[in-house]
């Protein structure tokens, strides 16, 4: 330890802060569906994935020694200010992800850092394009299908084989199934995620010297590591568990328990076999899964569709950044300066827009998405002022007022009276017309 | 580029099938375990011995995903 230089240093912090940027961006992975359920209280039920993720931590060091999945060729000569820099862009990203609710892949970002930041420093000859296609985008398109199918299927089944039996008897089982499964989630992501960090502090220190090549992380990274991924999902993403727990599509819970252990199967089968799958994309796609498989289940797509658009930005807009923190970082001491301060500066920004629409543990089951709630409203208007300006017969006006309380199951609870009481205010005059 | 078609596919398919077999088989443990319950009666000893062998199988399926876990 007594070779680390300042530099190697503020590496180290960034890393602990990507760390806990991971932990809270990835805790709706685990417990969305748990907590929206009412499974276990939005409290509880963070605090169980934090205890889980640091035990995970512990579990074992497999990853961490296969850092950056050979996208990058470590032999090229990677300076600590590479590393610096694409950890920025992945904070960055991951912060800018979570003020918008959406979930999206913490290792993508990482991935996406650490390449633009080579690409910047070093040249694209030291990555390996096939090695993008094979290990991000496959997986990025198939995670969610996987996943999907799966939670889907079982969804129909287990809608079946209770069909006959008592919703209250049923309720505890469904609990419980869900609570182990979403613990199995958490328990994977602390060792798959905690060891990233691992491995990138790892990296750092040998590059720095403070550490020979092919080295075991030390007991202080390995801890210090799970303590922060631990506390970052404690603190709980709350906005990103909302979107994927309520505004995907409505849960019940059987389909939590069908989504969640799809999850985690799929999720332990793809690390198992050797074809690592994102574990938001696998949730996220579990999640929708349960949504189509359950009768009268709707999936939100247009909240779908702009995740799925977060998933393909995710890389390049993290690398983008790391570029650019690259480019300035290389410019020595006060490059890497002007780009820690910007870094602070940025996320403090993020954090305080974020407290103009806080979502904690209090308010994180009640609507749907933030900013998606605005155009429901305004449908809910539209619809109700339709029914007004047009009258018209009365068994149209029947069908449209049961409209918005079938799309519009949330986030709008006075547009179905609303626009009921419309209809009924038109019925006499639409009779008149027919009669 | 070389994509691994096999292992996508092999993840693929043990997905699909684990998950339907577990879900299915917890799915009915709880049936099973709640049979007869709702008409104020406890559930019958079969289905009670059928609802446990249920839940000892997904208690099996679960420790081998830590095993997983811990040993890659």
């Amino acid at each position: 330890m007594e070779h680390i230089t300042l530099l190697i240093g503020i590496v180290i912090v960034t890393a602990l802060v990507f760390d806990f940027t991971n932990g809270f961006h990835d805790t709706a992975n685990a417990m969305a569906t748990t907590i929206s359920t009412g499974a276990l209280k939005p409290k509880t039920a963070v605090a169980m994935s934090a205890v889980l993720n640091l035990i995970g931590a512990f579990l074992s060091v497999e990853v961490a020694k296969t850092i950056s999945s050979g996208i990058i060729d470590e032999g090229s000569g990677i300076q600590p200010e590479v590393i610096f820099a694409g950890l920025v862009g992945a904070i960055i990203w991951n912060l800018l992800t979570w003020l918008a609710g959406l979930p999206s892949s913490s290792s993508h970002a990482l991935m996406g850092g650490l390449l633009g930041a080579t690409v910047a420093s070093v040249g694209l000859g030291a990555v390996n394009g096939g090695t993008v296609v094979m290990k991000v985008l496959i997986p990025a398109l198939a995670a969610p299908l996987v996943a999907g199918l799966a939670a889907l299927l079982a969804t129909r089944l287990t809608y079946r084989a209770a069909r006959n039996a008592d919703e209250q008897q049923t309720a505890k089982g469904y609990r419980a199934g869900q609570i182990t499964s979403a613990a199995l989630v958490s328990l994977a992501h602390g060792t798959n995620d905690a060891q990233k960090t691992m491995g990138v502090i790892t990296l750092a220190l040998i590059t720095g010297g403070a550490l020979a090549p092919q080295a075991d992380p030390p007991t202080w990274v390995i801890v210090s590591a799970g303590v922060a991924i631990a506390l970052g999902t404690y603190l709980g993403g709350w906005r990103i568990i909302r979107t994927m727990g309520s505004g995907l599509t409505d849960i019940k819970p059987p389909q939590g328990f069908a989504a969640q252990t799809s999850a985690a199967v799929t999720i332990l089968a793809s690390s198992h076999i050797g074809f690592s799958l994102s574990t938001t994309h696998v949730c996220s796609g579990a999640i929708m899964g349960s949504g189509l498989g359950r009768k009268g289940g709707v999936v939100r797509w247009s909240t779908a569709a702009r995740m799925v658009m977060g998933w393909g930005l995710t890389l390049p807009a993290a690398g983008l950044v790391a570029a650019g923190a690259a480019l300035l970082a290389g410019q020595g001491t006060w490059g890497v300066a002007t780009v820690a301060v910007l870094a602070v500066v940025v996320s403090g920004g993020i954090w305080l827009l974020s407290r103009r629409q806080p979502v904690d543990h209090t308010n994180v089951n009640d609507t749907a998405v933030p900013g998606e709630t605005a155009e429901e409203d305004a449908a809910g208007v539209v619809t109700a002022a339709l029914q007004a300006v047009a009258p018209p017969p009365t068994v149209k006006a029947g069908s449209d007022a049961s409209l918005p309380e079938m799309s519009l199951p949330q986030g709008t609870p006075a547009a179905g009276p609303v626009a009921e009481a419309e209809a009924e205010k038109e019925r006499p005059r639409a009779g008149s017309t027919l009669g | 580029m070389n994509i691994d078609w096999a292992a996508l596919g092999e993840v693929f398919g043990v997905s699909l099938v684990a998950t339907v077999g577990l879900v299915g088989l917890f799915t009915l443990g709880i049936v099973n375990g709640s049979a007869g319950k709702a008409q104020g009666g406890g559930a019958s000893a079969l289905a009670r011995t059928g609802a446990y062998a249920c839940y000892a199988l997904c208690a099996a399926a679960v420790a081998y995903g830590i095993y997983i876990i811990t040993a890659p």
